[in-house]
């Protein structure tokens, strides 16, 4: 099977999301003896080939244009839609992320094939690609096949493993063209968070507070517990519409779905649209004084007690270790 | 300004899913609907700028009979008119069928912007807003958390990674809302008497096949209750102690 990655640059940085697609479709393009191609969309990105090489993307496209040096929906839609059109793939695959999200269905409609978003695995099984999705807000999982080719995956973000493979690379530079109506929707500002966390979905461990802290002003433990660890800072939604943090800061259902490797819960009891968001987090710790909290019934490890005592032990703790 | 809001029923965000035993669907019979959270923003948004700017709230609702509670909330909360596409099984239908059959009814009105929620709970799918747009080529502007609407533009603003972005798009456009663009408003008992008195046109459709067969629907692995480490911060050493060296997360 011939498998295309696009794969995700913001800022001159390749995304995490690139290994990570580049990896799956490399593991694919293997079992099934197909060719692996990468695709890098941006301005002055030819740098950016190379790294993908350590990953197993042997074909690696770039369409380099001074005029999509920012993510502007539709240029980047037209400009990779054309080039899997050309390439005849059998399977694309996207990131789940906000890029991912706005590209894939663009595309899809330009290609007119159905596609199959946020995905948590992609398997082959009798010589046919097989995704599993979460649906009903994570409540059950199905399993899919294709009809249409080629079957256009987007891959929900820290879900799937990097793992290395040097390749020597081909890459190739794509002559493009653009037109003005390729640019209906333009970027007036965009403007960086001051934050240096990462970002919620790209997070190796998030801690995440809810009603328990008590006041915006409270976080700041949270804040000083998630720079120790490098993770970023999450809430409920209780959290959310009582103003105490923003509505990027939201996990559940209604706010962010995340896959860390560690989630800390603090002051937040696990209502169902909550864990909705954090079913795919490999490990969830929960901090809570109610010992019936429903929190305690999905957590792998659990502390009961006053947050605002556990907390600071934590960080503690923490700085206490070389 | 004339604005079409996409809305969708769904399971409330409560219901415990129980899947057939066909394997591949879940029963509906036990299920109460709701309006799906995200088209409630989007449904908020089109009121508010009809409020501004004048024009008509067309709700299109594509989905079988159990939709009718939807539609009559639309209608009670700032939708003139609507229409329902009736479609049995359509639930789990792939979005580009879906798309195709909005896309197909939005066609033959004249909209300055389609208003759709970001994604909804069922299908999960996050596809819906951004297909029309592509299927009608008109530029769509999605997850946004803010709107406002000049002459012949838009301007909206949304997060994504580690920034926040300010996009702009003439008219005609769609939008996809996320929460956060607004307070969705309660009708009152007046809104919900005359909302009686607005038209539904009800319209049979047969969606096509589509390229994605369900070929199984199963239950997430359960997350089981992990240990309680202890309690209080005396519990704090071994709790760090686990997730170095039994988890290895630290
Ligand atoms: C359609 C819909 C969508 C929704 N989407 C989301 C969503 O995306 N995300 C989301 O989070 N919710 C969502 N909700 C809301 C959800 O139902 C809950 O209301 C919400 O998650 C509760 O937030 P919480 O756990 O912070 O607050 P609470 O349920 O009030 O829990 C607070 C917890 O803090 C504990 N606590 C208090 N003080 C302390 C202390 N000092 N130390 C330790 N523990 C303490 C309490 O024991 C309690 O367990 C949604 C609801 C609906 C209807
Ligand atoms: N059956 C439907 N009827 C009306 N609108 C829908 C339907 N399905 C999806 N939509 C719209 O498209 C958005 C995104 O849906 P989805 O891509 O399925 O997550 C929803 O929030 C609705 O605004």
């Amino acid at each position: 099977m011939d498998i295309l990655v696009f794969a995700e640059q913001r800022d001159g940085k390749l995304k995490k999301t690139a290994y990570e697609a580049v990896s799956v479709g490399c593991s694919i393009a293997d079992e099934s003896k197909g060719k692996l191609t990468a695709v890098i969309v941006g301005a002055n990105k030819r740098n950016l080939a190379k790294e993908l090489g350590k990953f197993g993307a042997s074909n690696i496209l770039v369409a380099d244009d001074e005029r999509l040096g920012k993510f502007v929906p539709s240029a980047y839609s037209r400009v990779v839609s054309s080039i899997i059109k050309n390439q005849n793939p059998d399977v694309v695959l996207f990131p789940f992320s906000s890029m991912g999200k706005d590209l894939m269905p663009s595309v899809a409609a330009r290609l007119g094939v159905s596609a199959a978003s946020d995905c948590t695995k992609v398997e082959i099984s009798d010589g046919e690609i097989i995704c599993h999705r979460p649906v009903y807000s994570g409540k059950a999982v199905a399993k899919i096949s294709f009809s249409n080719k080629p079957a256009v995956i987007s891959l929900r973000p820290n879900t799937f493993s990097i793992t290395e493979k040097p390749v020597s690379t081909n890459i190739t530079e794509l002559e493009i063209e653009l037109s003005p109506n390729d640019f209906l929707t333009i970027i007036k500002e965009i403007v960086s968070a001051e934050s240096k966390r990462p970002d919620l979905t790209e997070a190796d461990i998030i801690v995440a507070g809810g009603r328990g802290m008590g006041g915006s002003e409270k976080f700041s433990i949270l804040e000083e517990l998630a720079d120790l660890l490098g993770a970023a800072v999450g809430a409920s939604r209780s959290a959310v519409d009582a103003g105490w943090r923003p509505q990027k800061d939201q996990v559940g259902q209604t706010g962010q779905t995340v896959s860390p490797d560690l989630y800390i819960a603090c002051g937040i009891s696990g209502a169902i649209q909550h864990i909705a968001g954090i079913s795919s987090a490999k490990y969830i710790v929960a901090i809570n004084n109610d010992t019936e909290a429903p929190i305690f019934k999905v957590a792998d490890y659990g502390i009961v007690g006053d947050l605002f005592e556990v907390v600071p032990a934590m960080i503690g703790e923490l700085k206490n270790v070389p | 300004m004339n604005i079409v809001v996409c809305v969708k029923n769904v399971p409330d965000s409560e219901t415990r899913i129980k899947i057939l035993s066909d394997g591949v669907s879940i029963d509906e019979s036990m299920i109460k609907f709701d309006t799906n959270p995200h088209d409630e923003y989007a449904l908020e948004a089109a009121a508010q700028l009809k409020e501004k700017l004048g024009g008509e709230v067309t709700a299109i609702c594509l989905g079988d009979d159990n939709v009718t509670s939807t539609i009559k909330r639309c209608l009670a909360c700032g939708a003139d008119n609507a229409i329902h596409l009736v479609a049995q099984n359509s639930r789990m239908a792939d979005s580009l069928v879906v798309a195709q059959a909005l896309a197909d009814e939005i066609k033959n009105i004249s909209f300055d912007i389609i208003l759709c929620g970001k994604q909804v709970s069922d299908t999960d799918s996050h596809q819906v807003g951004g297909l029309i747009a592509q299927i009608l080529d008109v530029p769509c502007i999605s997850m946004v958390n803010e709107i406002s609407v000049s002459d012949k533009n838009v301007t909206a603003s949304r997060d994504v990674e580690g920034a926040k972005e300010i996009l702009e798009c003439s008219l005609p456009c769609v939008l996809t809302a996320e929460k956060g663009l607004n307070k969705p408003r309660y009708p009152s008992l007046r809104d919900i008497m005359k909302a009686k008195k607005k038209e539904i046109k009800r319209k049979e459709i047969m969606l096509n096949q589509g390229g994605i067969e369900i070929l199984s629907m199963e239950y997430p692995p359960p997350r089981n209750a992990g240990k309680i480490v202890g309690e209080g911060p005396e519990a704090v050493s071994e709790l760090i102690k686990l997730l170095k060296e039994e988890a290895k997360v630290l």
